[in-house]
């Protein structure tokens, strides 16, 4: 017999698909341009939102994704300096970020407060608002994606050729980071600022094997992410285990059986 | 006066008769204005980096229908001044005009395609231009890479990858040509086709067609004018008579003058062209880098 799952469940399971769509086409745009370590920084620098959030008293989502998209600015006007590598930018600033945002909180909230919620995410505690917030938010990204989808595209294949061709590298470059950072901002409620760019990253990861053009990599990893945020939740809803890093751990499952595959076919 | 881009930027006039002790006989005249008929014109372009000279007063005009070939040792700014004719980098002093009717296809220097990215050869000449699939069938077959349509671009070898890039760069209708080192990582008889192709392509299109040659030892021969590069224009002349300047020989060394070999158009037995296509010399003092 069917039974109707728990609100909360629904909820989650919204809330998993839609950032799943959002987030593919990024994740494969993070995996060509070799970002995985930007958005990791981003991440991190979401934790300053929420201590910013508790010390203003202000609602958390909106205060992560400031923080969020500040971290991205400050990036932004690094990558216009030759003095410093970007890496050791990022190294710096995103340990800065945690440490800061881990000593801010424990401050603010005593030590009581519970870190592993953003951490690690939880996405059945997921609340109308924030499906709201992902929708209304997720449709945004999803249309100034596709609006970047081809200068982003030609930039990845060959930097000079673009910009001789008409393309703006530093603008494209600069609203792509600032799109990260909000998605980033918002998937962290689901699978916490640890695993997030995973949410990104795993599913490109599966789908380039088995892709022939770049849209088509961006469905299949899209296709990844929601089997990934099905079989993550059913393995949490059977185990009692986290929801966020279950439905990482599907997500790699499917990449790992994808990466063997196609690996085994072409050797 | 035909609109387009000029752009004239001057931090300090006093740059601007700057003289590099040539002794080729072929002197900066800096006096002479932007050719307006050219397709592109530079006069007087400087760039420092860190510190150094980059692009020391270089002058240098594109007229529709001529092949102008760019040689020089590593490092002296050939790339660099093709960027800035380009204009993907900016000059730090200088005159650049490039008309509107200046329609420009680029063929960069690397193009090693990330395999993260996967992308067939039909794709990438549809990406940032309407071009039709007849049209992009019709290019490739013009440039004699009709049977990497459906290929992923990273399975490409060195030479089919450079006549994919000159099918996007012809896809853009250009009437000038620009191709950074076209034969870098092609064997000896592929560097003799694209030559081949590339002078086809100026007769048939009428292009005109900055070339950068990754080798010093050869070059084109139906280059209308070789310049020799080094920060500054070292020389520059006809392809068969450019090894001859003293200029030449100081720069890339007494053997460098014997060493210039001139690829022979594949149907030109024209008699007046000195150099006979042959390896490399081995005693070059710049052997091509492994």
């Amino acid at each position: 017999m069917f039974e109707w799952p728990e609100p909360f469940v629904v909820r989650a399971l919204l809330a998993g698909l839609g950032l799943a769509i959002v987030a593919a086409p990024l994740g494969c745009i993070v995996v060509w341009r070799r970002m995985a370590y930007v958005g990791e920084t981003l991440a991190q620098s979401s934790l300053l939102g929420v201590a910013l959030g508790l010390a203003l008293n202000i609602d958390l989502t909106l205060a992560v994704i400031f923080a969020a998209v500040a971290a991205a600015c400050v990036l932004i006007a690094f990558g216009q300096q030759k003095l410093l590598a970007l890496d050791s930018v990022l190294g710096l600033m995103h340990h800065a970020a945690l440490a800061l945002g881990i000593v801010a909180i424990a401050v603010l909230k005593g030590p009581s407060i519970d870190l592993m919620g953003y951490l690690f995410g939880d996405v059945f505690a997921v609340t109308s608002g924030d499906l709201i917030w992902i929708y209304c938010g997720g449709a945004l990204v999803l249309g100034a994606t596709i609006m970047l989808w081809r200068p982003l595209l030609r930039l990845s294949l060959h930097e000079d050729l673009a910009t001789a061709e008409g393309i703006n590298p530093r603008l494209s470059r600069a609203a792509f980071d600032i799109l990260l950072a909000v998605t980033i901002a918002v998937a962290m409620k689901i699978v916490g600022i640890l695993l997030v760019m995973a949410f990104l990253i795993v599913p490109a990861v599966a789908a380039r094997p088995v892709a022939s053009t770049p849209e088509r990599m961006a469905v299949i990893a899209a296709g990844v992410a929601s089997v990934g945020v099905i079989g993550g939740l059913l393995l949490s809803l059977h185990t009692d285990s986290p929801g966020g890093p279950s439905i990482v751990l599907a997500m790699c499952l499917i990449a790992i059986i994808s990466l063997l595959a196609t690996g085994r076919r072409s050797g | 006066m035909p609109e387009g881009l000029e752009t004239s930027l001057s931090k300090s006039a006093g740059h601007n008769h700057h003289h590099h002790g040539d002794d080729c006989g072929c002197g900066h005249t800096h006096a002479l204005p932007l050719d307006r008929s050219a397709l592109v014109s530079a006069r007087s372009l400087w760039l420092t980096r860190s510190g150094r000279d980059v692009i020391a007063g270089v002058d240098l005009d594109v007229r529709p229908g001529e092949i102008v070939t760019l040689i020089g040792p590593n490092g002296a700014g050939k790339t660099t001044l093709v960027k800035l004719m380009l204009g993907i980098e900016w000059p730090d002093r200088g005159q650049l005009w490039r008309p509107d009717t200046t329609r420009i296809g680029y063929v960069p220097q690397r193009f090693d395609v990330d395999r993260a990215i996967p992308m067939t050869v039909a794709r990438f000449l549809s990406l940032g231009h309407d071009a039709t699939s007849s049209e992009i069938a019709a290019t490739l077959a013009e440039v004699g890479a009709e049977r990497t349509i459906h290929q992923q671009l990273s399975q490409l070898s060195g030479g089919e990858t450079q006549r994919v890039l000159i099918a996007r760069a012809l896809l853009r209708k250009p009437n000038l040509l620009v191709l950074d080192e076209p034969a870098r990582g092609v064997d000896y008889v592929g560097e003799a086709d694209l030559y081949d192709l590339i002078g086809r392509l100026r007769d048939s299109r009428r292009l005109g067609v900055l070339l950068i040659s990754h080798d010093l030892h050869v070059v084109m021969a139906k280059s209308d004018r070789v310049i020799c590069i080094n920060g500054h224009v070292c020389c520059s002349g006809k392809p068969e008579t450019v090894a001859q300047h003293a200029e030449y020989a100081r720069l890339f060394g007494p053997h460098a003058a014997q060493a210039l070999g001139v690829y022979l158009h594949h149907h030109d037995h024209s008699h007046d062209i000195t150099g006979v296509p042959h390896p490399v010399n081995a005693a070059a003092p710049d052997q091509r880098s492994p």
